[in-house]
This record gives C-alpha cells, structure tokens and sequence, in this order.
C-alpha cells in the first residue's frame, strides 16, 4: 500500500470513529489544516517535477475531496445522532392534565330570550324597556284594570312602601305591559314592538315564583286584525320551537286590556312524561292575547277610532321549559351550580338562523 | 263553577254527548278545568235478566243461570244467594274491566262449566258497599239498559272556569244560553210567570245605603211546612257538592246555581220591625250561619232589623233568623249589593260563599224580581203557604247603553267575515236585541247588550260576541309581513351589552345565575340599600322584603348555599338590575360576579385567585361591551362591599364604573358567607354609549413599517405611589412615540429602602418616520424619567 493510500486508511478510521464535533474538527485540522497531513504533501507539489506533479496532483486532489466529504457526511450524522440525544432527554409525559380551564354557562332565561328577540326581530319587531318598578296607572289603571281589581290586591301584587306622583304605593310590575303604554304614549303609531324582563307576583309554588320573565308584543296601527295576530303567532311557534308544522287553537278568554281576547294552545303529546310541541292530539294552553281595549288605547293617547292593534304575552320561563325541560321554576332562581352547568348554555352557541337556535 | 249535564239540559234541548258539549263550551270561552264521569267507568255494563238458575253440578254454592243480555241469552256462573230465576240485575260481559275487583274477565271454566260473563254486586261496581250479593233492579228496566243510566249515575259534572267579565255563567241557564248560540241545541228555559199576591206582608223592607246596596226585594209567604226538599232538588245539590238542607234553603242555593240568582230566606217570626240593608257599626257583630261570629264594620253591608245585624248582605246569612223545620213564615231576600264592598268584605271576614262569589262579580239586576218571583213559586210549590206582594226597596238599574254598531267592524278588528244576517242572529241567540241603524244604509245597527251583560261597554265587545259565536277556529291566518326595508335588530344598547357581557364571562368560566331581585333588608343595607322607599309593603317572604342594591348578595349567599352542598369554588355572574331608589332612574343594569375561591391544585403549581384575577375578568368584560378602556382611570375601593386594602375601582372621570376586588370580611359575616371572597360589580348604564357615525367604516389601518423597540425602566417609589399611576405617567411621557407601557416587576428588599418599592416597566417605542438614533431615544427615556418624576416622586433605581 502506498503511503497516499495508507494516509487515506487512516484518516477514514479516525473519521468514522470520531464520537463529536470537537473530535471530527481535530482530524480535520490533522489533515486538511494548515499543519495537515494533506495540506503539507500538497505544499510538496511545487518541489516535483512536471511529470511527478503530473501523476501525484490528482491523487492528491481526490484524496482531499474525499476526506473533506467524509467529514462533511460524518457532521450531518453527528448532528442529527446530537438532535437525537436532545429530543429523548426532553420527552415529558402528555397526558398530565393541562392548566384547569373552567367552562361556564348562560343561564336558559338568557339564551331563549336571545332567541325570541332573534324571531320577533327578523318579524321587525324593535325592542322596548321599561322599569321594574311601576306607578299604578302604567301596570294597572292605563291597561283598563277596574279600580280595585283582584289582581290589585295586596294578595296577589307587590307593593313598594315608596309612592307615585298621585300617592298611589308603586309597584312591581305583574306583567310587562307597562312597557307597551309607555311605548304607545311616546311614540305614534305604527308601533311594533316587543318587551321582555322580570315581572312579579305574589305567588309561590312549583309553577310559580314570586319573580318570573314575561314576553309581550304590541302591532298598533289602522289595519292590522285578529288574523295578523294569529298568523304572527303561528309563526313564532314554528320558529321557536323549530318545527314545520304546528296545530294551534284560539279559545276565547278574557283579560282587561284586550278585546275580543284570546287564549291560544298548541298541539301537543303528553304521552311518555315529557311534552312534544306540535305532535300528538292534546292542547297545550301558551299564550294570552288579543285585540288591543279600546280603553287602553285612550289612556295611552291613541285615539280607538283611528287606532287599532293587537298585543299578545307569554312566560319566558314557561317557553324555556317547555323547549329545554327543566320542569321546576324555583330551580331557575336558585343559583345551584348543578342546575346551571346542567341547564345553562354554551357562550359559543349562537341563536340565530345560521347556526340554528 | 260547577254543573251536570242533567242540570244542563233542564235550560237546553241537545243531542250533544259531553264531549261535544265540553268542545263547545272551550271554543265559546267556558275554560272547561274537568269533567267527571262517573258514569265513564259503567259503560262496559248493562241491565240484563236472570230466565233460569240451577245448581252448579260441582259446586254447592254456585248456581248456573240462563241470564238474558244485551248480547243475547248467556249461560254465566254465579255465586251470589239472591242469583234467582226472574232477578234484574247488571251483566258484565267478557272483556270488561270490572272496576271494585279489579278484574278484567276472561271466558274460563268456573268448576267445570264455562262462564260467559259475570253478574254484579253494587261493590263489584263500586256503586254502593252491597257486596252480599248481586244487584237486585226495578223490574221494569229493559234488558240492554246501559248500567249508567239504571244505576242513576249518568251525570257527568262539568268543572269549568269562568272569566270575570261573565258572572252569567255562573248560572246553568246562562251556560245553556251561549251553548244555544253556539249550535250545541236549543235553549228551553223558561219564563217566570210572578205567583199572584194573597196576601200583605207584615214584614217591610228598606236600603238605608243605595250605592252598598242599590235594590232590596223581597215577598213573605205565610204558612210554609219546611221540610226535606224533593228527590230531584236533592240530586241536582248533591251532584256539584252541596249538601241538601230544608226545602227552603234548597231552593235558594238551586235558584244561585241554576240562574245566578243568590236569595236569602228569613224565618219571618223571627225578624222585629223592618228588615234593612245599611252599613254596618262599630262593635256589632252577629253569629253566621258557618258557626261563627264576625264583627262588622262600617264598611260591611249589613242586614238588620231592630234587634241588630241579621247577616252581612250578600255574602252570609245569620244564625239569629236562620230557617228551621219549625218556620212557618218566610221572608225571601233578592237583592243587589255593590260588587266591590262584597268583595272586601268577603276578603275581611275570610267568608267564601256562592253569594258572595256572585255578587262581587255583578248579578244581572233584570233577574232581582224575576228571581224572587221564581224563588216564590218554588217555595209555593215545595212548601205551600200564602204569598205576600212583591217589596222593591230601592231603585232597579237599567241594562248597559246601547251600541251604535258597523257591520263590517267584525272583519276590520277580527279579520273573520261573517255576513251582516249571521251577525244579528248571533247577537239575537245571545240575548241583545238588534235594530237597523238609521240612515246607515243598512251597514250599522243599534245593539241593545242585556241585563246581565254589563261587560258589554262598546264595539270590541260586540265583535268579540260574534267572533266568538262564530268561531275562533275560523280565523285566519295571515302570515308576518315580510321586511320590505332595513329592521333595526331587537335590541337596546344596554341590552346587547348585558348579552355580550354574558358571553364574555360564561367564556371565562363563570355560571350565570338569575337571583331573586330582591333581598333581605338587613342584607341591602351592607351593600349601601334598604333605604324605605325600596322595602316591599308586602314581601313573600321576610328574607324578601328589599329591592337589591346590588346582586352581589344574593350572588354570595348563593355561593354559600353551594359550597354547603359540597360545591365550593363557585364562579358565578348575574347580569341584571340592581335599584338605587323607587323612581324611574333608581333602577340599573349591572353585571356583577363574584367568587368563592379554593386553592387551586395543579402539578404544575397554580397561582391563587385573586384580586387581579377579578380584575382581568371585569377588565374582560368592560372591554367586549366597548368601554373605552384607556380613558378608564384607576382609583381606590369605592364599595361599602369592598375590603379597603384589597380592591379597586375603575373610573371615568369621576364616575365609578366598576369595582372590584376582595369582598370586606364584616360584610362576609353579616351575609353569613364563609371568606375570602372576591367580587366585581359593573355599572353598565354609566358606560358612554357607543358612538354614533354615519357609516360602519372603520378607521384605516396604519402601518408602519419601522421595527419597534423597547427599553427597561426600574423606578424607586413611595410604597404609597399607585403603580397605575406611574404607567400613565410613562405612557403620557410622549404621546407619538411610546407606544405600550408594561409593568412586569414590583421588588421591595434589599437595595430597595424601607417604605419604597421598585417598578418595573417596559416601554416600547414605534418610530414613525424613521429609525430613532440614540440621542433621540435619550431623549425619549429622559421625558418618561422626568414625567414619572414628576407624577410619582420615582427616580430611576441606580
């Protein structure tokens, strides 16, 4: 073996045997530094003949390609084998539980009144408000209510020891219709409206709490009948309760501040514990409505020969139920986080059309 | 209101089953709430008769009889004794639920011989207790009778509600009236034809107070025998619960039931001097018929004679003249007394009678004499005697005003055409009379409402009458009109806020709740409420007696409530209103949250919640619902709720629009919560709303694209000095350059003097036309130095 042959031997050894960079680069300096072997036989070409330069020159030259290269390979593989090393010493067990994030709810009161808002506002109801807190004459005397009315009665209504201009003790209001007289006594027809909130009456049991939610609309102007006020209804209830077809039934009833006046029920099935909306041969009463008093109409500035429109109101507790379950009412009130993780409803879920309801 | 359908059909001529009557009656406005049928549970059963009975070849008390059914001749095996050839009894074929053993039969073999259906006893039917033996029935009854109809028990009861504005319905007749109207068959009640006068009465009648009692009628008759009333009377009282007295009495309670009509009958021996209806007197007082004894005041109505109060008029009769077996002389009341004072009175004296339930509703003042005249002829009838003339004290309203009425008004308010004749004959089976309207060319007729319906006021009353009549189910349907333009969406600005900041915070975990808006009192004053005007007059409750100033107690004892049911580490939030006073501004929309923390666990060590927590959490919110968070100025605790150390407020101007922080420790014990306890409140209503532009469009974005860079700075201050406020100072140093000032250290220790600490901040500068030498970002850093300076006391940490 030539001596070329044996250099080329034995840098290769060293290379394949080298264990890190720092080891790699001390042959590398060995043999292609300054001082390197290799470096040092090609400083010897100049000393040669030309036809000994002839023959040694590419030896030369392709022994040094050769050895760089190697080392150059060795590197990568050093590297990589390195990165290697790194990535087994860093592996951590992923199945510990990340930072606790804590999941929260809207309450079912919230999300269905968002849903109704959403229905009646595609149907271009606005959105009316008004006080909890009312004078006699919004929640009672403008709404035709007879002086000394049942429903005025310390039995049945709320009393605020606090007194209105007229001296009369304010109440909470029984219903939100107030927010219709104040919305016909501000605004001039035509008037299309809804108002949603907390209501209050004396009362206390599984179905009723002495605080609850109501939802009433109101359509004023010269044209408007009981069939408009019937076809927005069913309309609602196919909406709401997201079905297409729906059986509904008006019954006559009586309230004060309407007239002729309404009751209207829903088709329902009560087979298997629960009530299905819209299948199966029983009624289901939902909502009172009905043709706007004339007497309501003059105490809201309206004059009743002009004018006329309908109003109609619903429990907001009541629809939840009867969509979600949730069969108790005092449950809605009671702050238990069971019943509001159970119950309550995503933030990320969206009523609206897009996302269904 | 109770009735049967017997009774019903005494005032209507009908082929209609209950169930068609009770459909009518819901689509007419008669609420129906139950019917009873006890005749529903008989219908498998029939009347069938015994021709042969033998003995059981292998049975000794066993007879097989030959029974003649409904289905024809039946060979049924019967163990009863009085099984005889000849007996008339009810036969129960195979299928049938029998429902006193509550067995249904089967064909099977009874010792050896097959028995096709069973003969019953009254227990098996649970018709009467008799179970010695099978039923034993008037021989005459046919074979096939329904068991119903021969055991008497045919009459379904009717339980329905009715609405205030129709005290006739509390009458079968007036029942009977709107079920003629609506097609169910033909109205037969009849008219009262007044028993002559033989005699004069030695008992006058008077009202004192004509707005307490506007009518007092009455007739005696002499020479009554008051004993049980017939069968018939008997039955119609026992059907709908009333218990059968004296004939007398009787009468009174058929004639309120069946026309509305509430009498009052007097033993006339009884009575000294004239019998008067006045209010009552301080310190009278009377035994009733219930057995009690009530005083009366002077806001009652009272019936009186000169020995003193006889019974409060129209609600409860007395003891004192009350009829007995012995009374021979009669005085029959029919009067009319003020809806209102029956009312309260009834309230006040807790007295709930079928009088009082008629009266405080309106009796119909065309039937005060018509009624008594009634009342005397039954009493003629039932018990004989001598009648006196009718007394009318007082004077008889009229009926209610005529209504001058369009024809098409129908269509126009109810949407539902219904031709002018169908209208008149609708009116006509009501009982208003109709006459054409002068001049209207036939559109407009003159309606005359009746006596008994004064809720009859103008025309939606009578477009009601006939919609109703002609059926709600004929309304149509018109379909929402469709948006022909822009809608405004339903919603106000506080209320997308509140919907917002729902979102907000059910995203960072928090559970919303919806609490009472009310509180305790002494639970209000700790959060700065209870003030007079916001206490209830009347709460549900004594731990309910206070409009909320806040919903943050309520929130905390909720939180209480679920930790001792094992659920601690509540987050919960409420977005709803809390009340600084009664009037119209007293009231506020506010989202409030509060947490009961436990320490938290976690592998990796996590930190605490605390103050700052509550803050990024209300800070979170007041961001989603637009508050404009760099005009927000910090500021101490501004709550009577919060700890004074521990929390914060955030203001604009000098407007406190949020608060937050640890709740105070003596507040926590008053609530009786166990602590800590952290909170934050926002008033939403003081944020500015947001502000009104002529388009959506948003401002240009700008772009620089100069790199940013950052430098530290460490300032020693006063412990006292509000790290805030030293933010501001850096962040106000200059106004183009400094783009975002971070506080990331606050050090106090060695190197750091007693009563001084060490902040920390990060400024990063944007430069905005090009890249900033040195010597300009000395200058930068001198300005922010100078402005701390000059804000906080603070020199830069050497």
């Amino acid at each position: 073996m030539s001596d070329l042959a044996t250099l080329e031997a034995d840098l290769s050894a060293r290379i394949v045997a080298a264990t890190d960079e720092a080891s790699l680069d001390a042959i590398r300096v060995d043999a292609l530094g300054k001082q390197g072997a290799i470096s040092g036989l090609m400083k010897t070409l100049g000393t040669m003949s030309p036809e000994e330069r002839q023959a040694m020159g590419p030896k030369l030259n392709g022994l040094k390609d050769r050895i760089g290269e190697a080392i150059v390979t060795k590197k990568a593989q050093l590297a990589e084998a390195a990165l290697e090393a790194k990535l087994a010493a860093e592996k951590v067990d992923a199945s510990l539980p990340p930072p606790a994030v804590r999941t929260g709810a809207i309450h079912p009161v919230s999300h269905v009144m968002e849903e109704l808002a959403r229905i009646f506002g595609e149907m271009g109801f606005a959105l009316e408000e008004g006080p909890d807190i009312e004078t006699d004459f919004h929640n009672f005397t403008a709404l035709n209510f007879p002086p000394k009315h049942p429903a005025r009665d310390m039995h049945d209504t709320f009393f605020l020891n606090a007194t209105d201009e007229m001296g009369q003790r304010k109440v909470l209001r029984t219903h939100t219709s107030p927010v219709q007289v104040r919305t016909m006594l501000k605004q001039k027809p035509p008037i299309r409206m809804i108002c949603m909130g907390r209501t209050y009456r004396k009362d206390s049991d599984a179905t009723h709490t002495p605080m609850f939610h109501q939802i009433e609309g109101l359509v004023i102007d010269e044209v408007t009948t009981m069939a408009d006020l019937k076809g927005t209804l069913m309309a609602f209830i196919k909406a709401y309760f997201e079905i297409d077809d729906v059986r509904v039934r008006f019954r006559p009833h009586h309230f004060p501040f309407t007239e002729p006046s309404a009751e209207m029920d829903v088709g329902c099935d009560r087979s298997g514990g629960s009530v299905r909306i819209g299948t199966g041969d029983d009624w289901l009463e939902i909502l009172g409505c009905g043709m706007v008093h004339p007497n309501v109409l003059r105490a809201c500035g309206l004059d009743p020969e002009v004018y006329q429109g309908y109003a109609f109101g619903m429990g907001v507790d009541r629809l939840a139920t009867l969509k979600y379950g949730m069969p108790d009412l005092r449950d809605y009130f009671a702050a238990d986080v069971r019943w509001l993780k159970h119950y309550g409803f995503s933030p990320y879920l969206l009523p609206g059309l897009a996302g269904g309801l | 209101m109770k009735f049967t359908v017997s009774w019903l059909k005494d005032h209507l001529e009908t082929t209609a089953t209950t169930d068609e009557i009770v459909a009518a009656m819901t689509m007419a406005g008669l609420e129906v709430e139950e019917v009873i049928d006890p005749g529903a549970k008989l219908a498998a059963f029939s009347v069938a008769k015994i021709v042969e009975a033998v003995q059981h070849p292998n049975a000794d008390r066993l007879r097989v009889c030959q029974v003649d059914t409904k289905d024809g001749r039946k060979e049924i095996v019967c163990g009863a004794p009085n099984a005889r050839a000849g007996l008339v009894t009810i036969y129960a074929p195979i299928g049938a639920y029998v429902p006193g053993i509550g067995v249904t039969l089967e064909a099977r073999p009874v010792r050896g011989v097959v028995s096709n259906g069973m003969l019953c006893s009254g227990a098996e039917l649970e018709v009467d207790g008799d179970a010695d033996g099978i039923l034993e029935l008037d021989l005459k009854l046919a074979v096939g009778t329904p068991a119903a109809q021969a055991l008497g028990v045919a009459d379904a009861v009717i339980d329905f509600e009715v609405t205030p504005n129709r005290p006739d319905w509390l009458g079968v007749a007036g029942i009977a009236r709107d079920l003629a109207a609506a097609g169910v068959g033909r109205l037969t009640t009849r008219g009262v034809t007044p028993a002559p006068a033989r005699i004069v009465s030695p008992v006058r009648v008077a009202t004192e107070d004509e707005s307490a009692c506007p009518v007092f009628a009455a007739r005696l008759v002499r020479g009554v025998r008051n004993g049980p009333s017939p069968a018939w009377l008997q039955q119609r009282l026992k059907a709908i619960g009333i218990k059968p007295r004296s004939a007398l009495v009787d009468i009174t309670n058929f004639l309120c039931f069946d026309r509305a009509r509430p009498l009052h009958v007097y033993d006339a021996a009884k009575l000294k001097g004239v019998v008067r209806a006045r209010l009552g007197k301080a310190g009278e007082s009377f035994a009733a018929l219930d057995g009690k004894t009530y005083a009366v005041t002077p806001e009652m109505c009272v019936i009186a004679d000169d020995n003193g109060v006889l019974g409060l008029g129209g609600v409860i009769g007395g003891e004192s003249s009350g009829c007995s077996e012995q009374t021979t002389d009669v005085l029959i009341e029919s009067a009319l007394f003020d809806p209102l004072r029956i009312f309260q009175t009834g309230r006040a004296t807790g007295i709930n009678t079928d009088a009082r339930y008629r009266f405080e509703r309106g009796v119909d003042p065309g039937f005060i004499v018509p009624g008594l005249d009634l009342a005397t002829r039954m009493v003629l009838e039932l018990c004989g005697g001598l009648a006196s003339e009718e007394m009318v004290a007082g004077k008889i309203p009229g009926p209610p005003a005529p209504v001058i009425f369009d024809l098409d008004r129908v269509r126009t308010l109810a949407g539902l055409d219904v031709k002018p004749p169908r209208v008149r004959a609708i009116l006509k089976a009501l009982g208003f009379e109709s006459e054409a309207h002068e001049g209207s060319f036939a559109k407009r007729i003159i309606v005359q409402p009746p006596s008994w319906r004064s809720d009859v006021q103008g025309r939606a009353d009578i477009v009601e009458e006939v919609a109703r009549i002609e059926g709600y189910d004929k309304l149509p349907a018109n379909d929402p009109p469709r948006a022909t333009g822009y809608r405004a969406p339903a919603a106000s600005v506080g209320e997308s806020r509140a919907r917002i900041a729902r979102r907000a915070l059910a995203g960072a975990g928090y559970l919303e709740c919806v609490t009472w808006s009310f509180c305790e009192k002494k639970h209000a004053a700790l959060f700065g409420g209870g003030a007079e005007a916001l206490l209830l007059a009347n709460p549900i409750a004594s731990d309910l007696d206070c409009m909320r100033p806040s919903a943050l107690p309520n929130l905390l004892r909720a939180a209480q409530r679920n930790l001792d049911r094992g659920h601690g580490d509540a987050l919960l939030f409420e977005a709803g209103p809390a009340w600084t006073g009664a009037d119209e501004t007293g009231q506020s929309r506010t989202v409030a949250a509060i947490r009961q923390p436990r320490p938290q666990r976690h592998w990796q060590g996590a930190p605490a919640p605390d103050l700052y927590a509550m803050k990024r959490d209300c800070m979170l919110v007041l961001s989603a619902i637009g508050a404009p968070m760099t005009a927000l100025m910090a500021g101490p605790a501004a709550a009577p709720w919060q700890h004074p150390g521990r929390g914060g407020s955030l203001k604009i101007g000098n407007r406190v629009v949020a608060a937050f922080g640890d709740v105070h420790p003596r507040i926590l014990a008053g609530l009786d919560v166990d602590g800590p306890a952290l909170a934050f409140e926002i008033f939403v209503d003081l944020l500015p709303p947001p502000r009104a532009k002529a388009t959506r469009e948003k401002p240009a974005l700008e772009k620089i694209d100069l790199m940013p860079l950052s430098r530290d700075f460490a300032f020693v201050v006063d412990d006292a000095v509000a790290a805030a406020d030293l933010v501001r100072a850096a962040y106000g140093a200059d106004k183009t350059l400094i783009e975002d000032v971070a506080l990331f250290d606050v050090y106090r220790g060695p190197g750091v003097a007693e009563g001084k600490k060490s902040l920390a901040i990060e400024v990063r500068l944007q430069p905005r036309e090009k890249t900033l030498a040195d010597a300009e970002i000395e200058a930068v850093s001198s300005k922010i130095v100078a402005s701390v300076a000059k804000a906080t006391g603070g020199v830069l940490r050497g």
